[in-house]
């Protein structure tokens, strides 16, 4: 199929940056988003132009490097898929594409469409582990009794890839998706209450200082995130937040 | 705990602890304006309570006024900060793929409703405290009107079709606005409730209802009180 792109265009963190039209043709329904726009950089090579930056890395969908906001949304038209996941049978033949970077204070453009998401990793930082002696002696984890609900819950928490599609397409560029999975992974399990009041404490902190915005509960995150992640995990950092007050 | 209300978690807690006020509030105004379609006289006898007893005009009076203050400056806050969290705007958004319009257009719903709040004490609010605090009449009689002065009054304001149809536009958003709002505060205070399907229905009765109740009120006074 032949395709119309329109891309944002930014040469750093500093340039104003624009969106620029391109032509791509012959694209396989096959190909996979990524595919597509590796197929445009050999074009703009070829003809001595600078290709489009864009960050990838697995292109299975587990680093959630793959930060594209495409025709509105983050990772585009389809749901539990990252960019790299996303097929071109999604699209028409002569559609025209809109392609932005992730865009969040908190995540300013270092080029094109690539995004400095380091602002997750210092709210990790602040708090995303638990303190645990490496010596040699560590008691075994399967020696703890969880409950299978537990168990399930505090998984399904920690399948967040910190890709920060809820933050692209909140439209308050809340983390309060990424914070409160990362916060409800250790929260549910025996092992993260030592820690619990403290931790919850200094994420949401870091991430305040980070300028990450409000969350107004409109449920954004939970439809364009590529794990599920459950808005419950937001509601459970609020309640372990309130709780570590007293 | 100072740290808490500062904290983003804590806003969106105060904010929706201000809402469930609010909410509470309404439904004990719908109920008092109800019974102006029963019975003039039991309407008379209730606001003549509610304006004289001295804990509500001097504790739930000034609570009322914060209480919605509060929630209307905290909302301009969370929008401006929110704003300036996104920093670049979209070329293209698609927002309706994934949430509703009511929920992304609180601040506006909230608008509508502040500038009926405006009106609304323009037209009985100030009116009572001029009565009551500047000229000192307590009394809830009115010359020329039998009995208490409230129900007569009530009547009057409904009579101009203009303010009718500005109470039903007011009402309709504040039917939008809590449509997202009832299970959004839930959701504010860590209940997961507010995402279960009782809790909806629940929030979708309430923000229904009690709106449309306003209405009919407004129409009912509108119809059966032409000169
Ligand atoms: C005075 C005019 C008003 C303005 C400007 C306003 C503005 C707002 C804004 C911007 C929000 C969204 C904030 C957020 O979701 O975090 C909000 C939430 C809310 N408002 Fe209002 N509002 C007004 C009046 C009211 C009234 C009269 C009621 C109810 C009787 C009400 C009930 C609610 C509820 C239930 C929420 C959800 C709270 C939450 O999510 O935690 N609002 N309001
Ligand atoms: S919560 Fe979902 S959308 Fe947000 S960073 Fe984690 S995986 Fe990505
Ligand atoms: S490239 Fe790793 S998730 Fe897409």
């Amino acid at each position: 199929m032949n395709l119309t792109l329109k891309i944002w265009r930014q040469k750093d963190s500093n340039a104003k940056g624009q969106m620029v039209d391109y032509k791509v043709t012959d694209i396989s329904e096959h190909m996979s988003f990524l595919e597509m726009m590796d197929v445009l950089n050999e074009q703009l090579i070829n003809a001595g132009e600078e290709p489009v930056a864009f960050d990838h890395d697995c292109r299975e969908g587990i680093c959630g490097m793959c930060s594209m906001y495409i025709n509105g949304e983050a990772h585009g038209p389809d749901r539990g898929v990252t960019t790299c996941q996303l097929h071109m049978r999604m699209f028409k033949d002569g559609d025209t594409i809109t392609i932005e970077p992730f865009r969040a204070a908190a995540f300013p453009v270092i080029k094109d469409l690539v995004v400095d998401r380091t602002a997750f990793d210092r709210i990790q930082h602040a708090g995303g582990y638990i303190s645990v002696n490496t010596s040699g002696n560590t008691q075994d984890a399967n020696a703890i009794p969880i409950s299978k609900h537990a168990a399930d819950e505090a998984m399904d928490a920690a399948t967040c890839i910190g890709c920060g599609a809820c933050v692209a397409t909140c439209k308050n560029s809340s983390a309060m998706l990424f914070v409160g999975a990362k916060v409800s992974q250790y929260a549910l399990l025996p092992q993260g209450q030592v820690e619990a009041a403290d931790r919850v404490r200094n994420m949401v902190a870091q991430m305040d200082l980070e300028g990450f915005g409000n969350c107004t509960n409109t449920g954004a995150c939970e439809i364009e995130c590529p794990k599920g992640i459950s808005l419950d995990n937001i509601a459970r950092m609020n309640r372990e937040l309130m709780k570590a007050q007293f | 705990m100072s740290g808490f209300f500062k904290s983003s978690i804590g806003r969106k807690v105060a904010m929706a602890l201000s809402a469930f006020f609010l909410m509470i509030f309404l439904l004990q105004h719908f109920a008092i304006n109800l019974l102006s379609v029963f019975s003039g006289d039991i309407f008379n006898e209730v606001s003549h309570f509610m304006g004289t007893n001295w804990l509500i005009q001097f504790v739930m009076q000034p609570v009322l006024i914060f209480g919605v203050v509060f929630h209307f400056i905290m909302g301009f806050i969370l929008e401006i900060k929110n704003k300036k969290a996104k920093g670049v705007a979209y070329a293209k958004n698609n927002g309706a793929a994934n949430s509703t319009w009511v929920s992304r257009n609180m601040i506006y719903s909230g608008l509508v409703i502040l500038a009926f709040i405006l009106l609304h004490f323009i037209d009985f609010w100030f009116p009572e405290i001029n009565t009551k605090y500047i000229q000192g009449d307590w009394s809830g009689v009115h010359e020329g009107v039998e009995g208490y002065r409230y129900f007569h009054e009530l009547q009057e304001k409904f009579v101009n079709p203009a303010r009718v149809a500005a109470y039903i536009v007011a009402f309709v958003f504040l039917a939008l606005h809590l449509l997202h709002g009832f299970t959004s505060a839930f959701q504010s205070m860590g209940a997961t409730a507010g995402r279960k399907k009782t809790l909806q229905n629940i929030g979708k009765a309430y923000s229904i209802i009690i709106p449309a109740g306003f209405i009919i009120i407004a129409l009912y006074h509108h119809f059966n009180h032409i000169h």
